[in-house]
């Protein structure tokens, strides 16, 4: 009986410890001091690119930040809730009405890549090789052939949609299949149906290894994908960490900063190339 | 299958060498279930006793709504606490979201009718008789009070354990009030439908059965302590 109740004890005693040790985080957690939201697209998270970017800047300063990686149209509504202090998003219209409607203030260019067309190896619409984007949709459709949607209304969806409007097509048959999901997820879900997409090629060379699709179309310049950073209007929400995602903006577009995305490369592939400095002028 | 074998294997490896990622993540999971749990009991011990020792008008749809929101979808307690604690929202000022805080906030909502209803069923159990004589006897509020807690406490200790595998296991409020940010909010779940998402198969494997293994072990726990009392 003694025996049980000493084991007993014991096992009060680690629950005990697993509680005190929780409570400690809140205090903790309450403690550090300055945190910086930024909410962002999930084509940066999912490349990678933040974890290389971000450490230093986080090192420097002494503060977190905290990245919310969601699509670009509901970064953007974070932002104009003021549940973010700063965004770095890629749909310039989206972003100029953001600043224009007095949101976001300061807005900078920070790098870009470009979208690009993936389908599988069988190319059922033929239009591999093919450089004009609007004439491959037309296509895609034409043939019936599976296409996948991001319908998250984030940069690539608005994008992808615009595509769609230029083409003359409304696409709402059976063959467009919404997932409601971030870059990654959706290039998943290609990739099982064998289905073509259209992506970020930053997110294409992080996931190329574990799919099967190729690249069929490139190089329109309707496909330009720039990145912008924009803080949060102190004027409109006081509580934003302004001076914060002013410095964070000021890292990013410094030789530092630039040098950081221009060196970063995935499966030996740079997936962005430097704004704000050209690469020419980088250290 | 060699697939799913190289998954489960390299899993197997990332538990093993405690992968500084893997254990930052059980431990973010653990210590907001345990504080979640801890915070809902506090509220829905005393108030499922409350539940089955009071009278009052309108109980029977009380007790209606209350086992209605047992299964209460996790997404649904999620989108009810994104609009209170948005910035825009009425708790807006106190900065919530994104914060383990606004976790904690709606896993408490999420699990407080499963362990008030529990403890309800566990007060409820108990020979009416024992409660009656105590009354007889002249017990006073706290002695009644302490009288139903230890003559039910195999059955709160139930409610207890419910309530912290239900939030260990869920996702939808973690992810919509926690919004998944590294070192911070990322937990055991939020984290498998990420890294599942970017191809880190074995990384979500990983983490799937140390979430196994931590329900195994809690339940083990609460079953040792139930049994070795009655020896």
């Amino acid at each position: 009986m003694n025996f049980m109740n000493n084991k007993k004890k014991l096992i009060l005693v680690l629950v005990l410890t697993v509680l005190v040790s929780s409570f400690s985080f809140v205090v903790v957690e309450a403690k550090s001091g300055d945190r910086l939201i930024l909410a962002t697209t999930t084509s940066t998270e999912n490349s990678g690119l933040l974890n290389e970017l971000l450490p230093p800047f986080e090192e420097k300063f002494g503060v977190r930040v905290d990245v919310v990686s969601v699509g670009t149209g509901k970064a953007i509504r974070l932002a104009e809730n003021g549940d973010a202090d700063v965004i770095l998003v890629h749909a310039r219209k989206a972003e100029d009405k953001f600043v224009n409607e007095g949101y976001g203030v300061n807005r900078r260019s920070v790098m870009y890549n470009d979208f690009i067309i993936l389908g599988p190896k069988s190319d059922p619409a033929g239009i591999k090789g093919m450089q004009d984007v609007t004439k491959a949709f037309q296509k895609i459709a034409e043939s019936n052939s599976e296409f996948v949607s991001r319908g998250d209304d984030s940069g690539t969806n608005k994008k992808e949609l615009s595509i769609w409007k230029k083409a003359g097509i409304k696409p709402d048959d059976s063959w467009y299949l919404e997932t409601g999901q971030g870059m990654g997820a959706s290039i998943n879900v290609a990739n099982e149906k064998q289905a073509y997409i259209l992506a970020d090629r930053g997110t294409y060379l992080a996931y190329k290894g574990k799919i099967d699709l190729a690249i069929v179309t490139e190089g329109d310049p309707l496909l330009y994908n720039p990145y912008g950073i924009i803080p949060v209007n102190p004027a409109l929400y006081s509580h934003v960490n302004y001076q914060l995602a002013m410095s964070l903006v000021g890292y990013i577009t410094s030789q530092q900063g630039q040098g950081i995305i221009n060196d970063y490369t995935k499966y030996g592939k740079k997936l962005f190339k430097p704004l704000a400095i050209k690469p020419g002028n980088l250290e | 299958m060699g697939y799913i074998w190289g998954g489960i294997k390299q899993a197997i490896a990332l538990i093993i060498q405690l992968d500084p990622e893997v254990v930052e993540i059980v431990w973010t999971s653990v210590k907001l279930s345990t504080i979640s749990t801890l915070l809902a009991s506090i509220i829905g011990i005393p108030g499922g006793i409350a539940v089955s020792k009071i009278d009052f008008k309108g109980k029977y749809l009380f007790d209606t709504i209350l086992n209605t929101l047992l299964s209460l979808p996790t997404v649904v307690v999620g989108l009810a606490v994104y609009s209170l604690i948005s910035y825009r929202g009425p708790l807006g000022q106190l900065e919530l979201l994104f914060t383990g805080k606004g976790i904690i906030l709606g896993q408490v909502i999420l699990i407080l009718p499963i362990i008030v209803a529990l403890v309800r069923n566990a007060i409820h159990e108990i020979d009416d008789r024992i409660y009656d004589t105590a009354i007889s006897l002249g017990a006073t509020g706290t002695q009644r009070f302490r009288l139903l807690i230890s003559e039910a406490r195999y059955g709160i200790m139930g409610a207890v354990v419910a309530g912290y595998g239900r939030v260990i296991g869920e996702v939808g409020v973690s992810m919509m009030l926690g919004g998944n940010i590294r070192r911070v909010t990322r937990t055991i779940t939020t984290a498998i439908a990420l890294e599942t998402n970017k191809g880190r198969f074995s990384f979500g494997i990983a983490l799937g059965l140390i979430l196994l293994s931590i329900s195994f072990i809690v339940n083990f726990l609460i079953y040792y302590l139930q049994t070795g009392d009655k020896e």
